[in-house]
């Protein structure tokens, strides 16, 4: 028989790995289902499957005379130059939102050309631009 | 001519400290009676001459001397005096340039106030320092050079962002850097005490000090950027899960476990290795902070700079100094090896161990949840953020355990404590918490299953944590700390639990209902101030029988051109009213967002009772223990 201290060392580091191990999956699994993917509108249109549920971001331009505002929501056209998506949003823009200019919208799909939005990120100056937005421009 | 001074001084300062570098090497294997007065000579002369740098480029911003290429960038002739001078700090070069500026400070405070200490111990620090040093003198020399010149000189610059101009920013990144930089002398006399054997009751007293130091400097640090991000970006929130923010949270989960660390090295020599691999971990935490900021290989929107070749640079450095220390480590762990002294499981140190765990954790969660999106992407190029509801569904789970294990295990005893029988004020506290927290919660709308563990347990905790005031157990220092704490934590679950908002497009003269307010604008007035164009609009917000009186603004600046929005707040003591607006299209349409936020000031507020224990903790003169 093992004396009652060895015993409990081994109960000890048995309790550490399976907490960790539970962090582990815990996190992973967590992982799995609040990490948001970036698309282009193009890389909409070439989806095979739309998840309704699923968070997506998306960007592009803000298509020049494609802002319409009503009391409640704001719409527009994000454009990649290939591809169009019809944005619709209630919420807070970001002070550089403007027709012409790159923007970044997070929400869920209706279909492959409407996305309700509820966030609509902020950039800092009017010379930043989200690395996904420059990056999905320069593909097309 | 304040370009030359700077640069020369610089390459002053890493001559000074090559030569450190390899005298004290020479030195650090003799047996030494006297530290070298050279020594702390030569450190003080390092440290003049990169302030002296630091203030040239601080006076080519007053004097916004164009043909500095940093100037010209960041600095404009019509910005305020006071953005002029922050300024200086507010971009790559120059926010390096303070980096170092501490880090040499840093090191000359060090030699002057460990004149107890072991003279090998001093010399070993002293070497690491200035390897730390070099490694910026050369970074900056070689890619960030604050001094580069531009000809023809430019008759005007470019430009401050002008949402940097504000004062609390101004003063974020120099708070924030002592924070992170005081970290390196940890760093740095960890190794030093490794290699020196000494590491035990008195080297932890010692070093205590600076850990405090530290994790005072880098709570107050996040929290100005908390309140900055607050105000500014209009968003009506303190923390979004940013990676720059992030970045920031996580050398404090290293260093607040540590400081609990240090506590049971000092009073019960335990836990030596764990408070080196600590120590390590903390510096690397904020010299990676550094470099995922400054790379611009984070995905956020605070990212500035974007030249790779820095972030390599910062990158090799730091797996340098990670194989040295973790060389340095499995060679010498064995040298500080003392009497094993026996302690049970129900004792303060288990506490303490228990902390650390959770702050293990809570750092994992956030390291995986920040550096995730750059592996994915090295991995199969997919593009992905990780939001707040990973880090939401992580965290709070297990704060309900933390908050249990907070609410006794300070008041444990060291080595041995009985497992205690029914308390009773415990169970009548436990009972008023719950009572206390049904009241709040069916006023709350969107409560859902955890809160109310959650809630029960921090005002539980608040609770506990006024009594403790009240018994002589503990240290005043720790008592604030704590209190602070579960203050924090209450605020911000209730804040949470409470906070509403309604988002609108108005016209002038519009009004809105909801809930059971009304919200009217009733005007636009445009003017040109200083360097912007200014539109306030007047929101009037309309209770039963209150009327608050908002008045947020939209700026528009041209240099560079830049649109800002300054949140109007109302701050009481329950609660904050925050309003802000943006401009659309051009056919009169305001964007509009207010935002209920409870509570808001305590967040605020227990944030620094929580640093006001760390001050305590470092003037406690008596040093009578518990």
């Amino acid at each position: 028989m093992y004396g009652k201290k060895v015993k409990f060392r081994a109960l000890f580091i048995f309790l550490i790995l399976v907490s960790i191990i539970l962090a582990v999956i815990l996190v992973v699994k967590s992982l799995e289902e609040n990490v948001v993917y970036f698309k282009s509108p193009t890389d909409i249109r070439n989806l095979s499957e739309i998840k309704n549920s699923e968070k997506i971001r998306v960007g592009g331009m803000v298509k020049k005379d494609s802002i319409k505002i009503n009391d409640k929501e704001i719409f527009f056209i994000i454009t990649d130059f290939k591809n169009e998506l019809l944005v619709t949003f209630n919420g807070s823009v970001p002070n550089l939102f403007e027709e012409g200019k790159g923007v970044v919208a997070e929400g869920k799909l209706r279909d492959k050309s409407f996305l309700t939005a509820d966030k609509i990120l902020a950039k800092h100056d009017e010379n930043y631009m989200p690395p996904e937005v420059s990056e999905a421009l320069k593909k097309n | 001519m304040s370009n030359y001074f700077g640069n020369y001084s610089l390459y002053f300062a890493l001559i000074a400290s090559l030569y450190l570098i390899i005298k004290s090497y020479l030195v650090s294997n003799k047996a030494l009676k006297y530290l070298d007065k050279n020594f702390i000579l030569i450190t003080s002369i390092q440290t003049l001459m990169i302030t002296i740098s630091f203030i040239s480029l601080v006076f080519a911003f007053i004097y916004s001397d164009f043909s500095n290429e940093t100037v010209f960038n960041n600095s404009h002739t019509l910005k305020p005096m006071f953005y002029k001078i922050s300024g200086s700090w507010g971009n790559h070069e120059g926010s390096l340039l303070l980096w170092l500026l501490v880090l040499s400070v840093f090191l000359f405070i060090f030699l002057l106030k460990s004149g107890s200490q072991n003279i090998k111990y001093r010399v070993l620090t002293l070497l690491f320092q200035q390897i730390i040093i070099a490694g910026f003198l050369i970074f900056i020399l070689l890619t960030s050079n604050p001094f580069n010149m531009i000809f023809p000189i430019p008759s005007e610059g470019l430009g401050l962002n002008p949402i940097l101009q504000d004062p609390a920013l101004a003063i974020h990144p120099p708070i924030l850097y002592l924070g992170y930089v005081g970290t390196s002398i940890i760093f740095s006399a960890s190794l030093a005490s490794l290699i020196t054997g000494n590491i035990g009751e008195a080297w932890a007293r010692h070093i205590k000090k600076w850990v405090l130091v530290s994790w005072i400097f880098l709570t107050i640090g996040i929290l100005l950027g908390s309140i900055w991000a607050y105000y500014e970006l209009g968003w009506g929130g303190f923390w979004f899960w940013d990676p720059v923010e992030n970045v920031s949270l996580m050398p404090w989960f290293c260093l607040t476990a540590l400081l609990h660390t240090v506590v049971v090295l000092e009073r019960r020599n335990l836990f030596k290795e764990w408070t080196i691999i600590l120590s390590i971990t903390t510096f690397s935490l904020s010299m990676s902070g550094t470099f995922l900021v400054r790379s611009g290989i984070l995905n956020s929107i605070h990212t500035f700079a974007n030249d790779p070749s820095r972030g390599l640079f910062i990158l090799s450095f730091l797996f340098i100094l990670i194989l040295m220390a973790l060389t340095i480590f499995f060679f010498n762990q064995n040298k500080s090896k003392g009497a094993i002294k026996e302690s049970f499981i129900f004792s303060k140190e288990t506490a303490i161990l228990v902390n650390n765990w959770f702050m293990m954790f809570f750092l994992s969660v956030v390291l995986v949840g920040t550096i995730y999106p750059i592996f994915l992407e090295v991995l199969n190029g997919s593009k992905i953020s990780v939001g707040p509801p990973f880090y939401h569904n992580l965290l709070i789970p297990f704060l309900i355990p933390f908050l249990v294990f907070m609410s006794f295990g300070p008041s444990l005893k060291w080595i041995k404590d009985n497992v205690r029988k029914f308390e009773f004020d415990l169970f009548v506290i436990f009972l008023i918490s719950i009572l206390i927290s049904y009241f709040i919660l069916i006023k709350s709308e969107k409560s859902f299953l955890l809160s109310i563990p959650l809630i029960i347990l921090s005002f539980y905790l608040l609770i506990i944590t006024i009594k403790d005031f009240f018994s002589k157990k503990s240290y005043l220092s720790q008592k604030v700390s704590h209190f602070g704490f579960s203050l924090l934590i209450l605020s911000i679950l209730l804040n949470s639990l409470f906070s509403f908002e309604f988002n609108s497009n108005m016209k002038v003269g519009d009004q809105r209902v909801f809930n059971d307010k009304i919200i009217i604008l009733k005007d636009v007035i445009v003017q040109d101030i200083d360097n912007y164009k200014s539109l306030k609009a007047n929101f009037e917000i309309k209770n039963k029988n209150t009327t608050i009186p908002l008045t947020p603004e939209v700026r528009i600046y041209q240099q560079p051109f830049t649109i800002t929005s300054e949140a109007a707040i109302k701050t009481t003591l329950l609660s904050d009213n925050f309003l802000v607006f943006n401009i659309l299209k051009d056919d009169g349409y305001y964007n509009i967002r207010y935002q209920y936020k409870p509570l808001m000031i305590w967040i605020w507020m227990s944030t620094i009772l929580i640093s006001i224990g760390g001050v305590l903790s470092i003037l406690r003169r008596n040093e009578k223990k518990y």
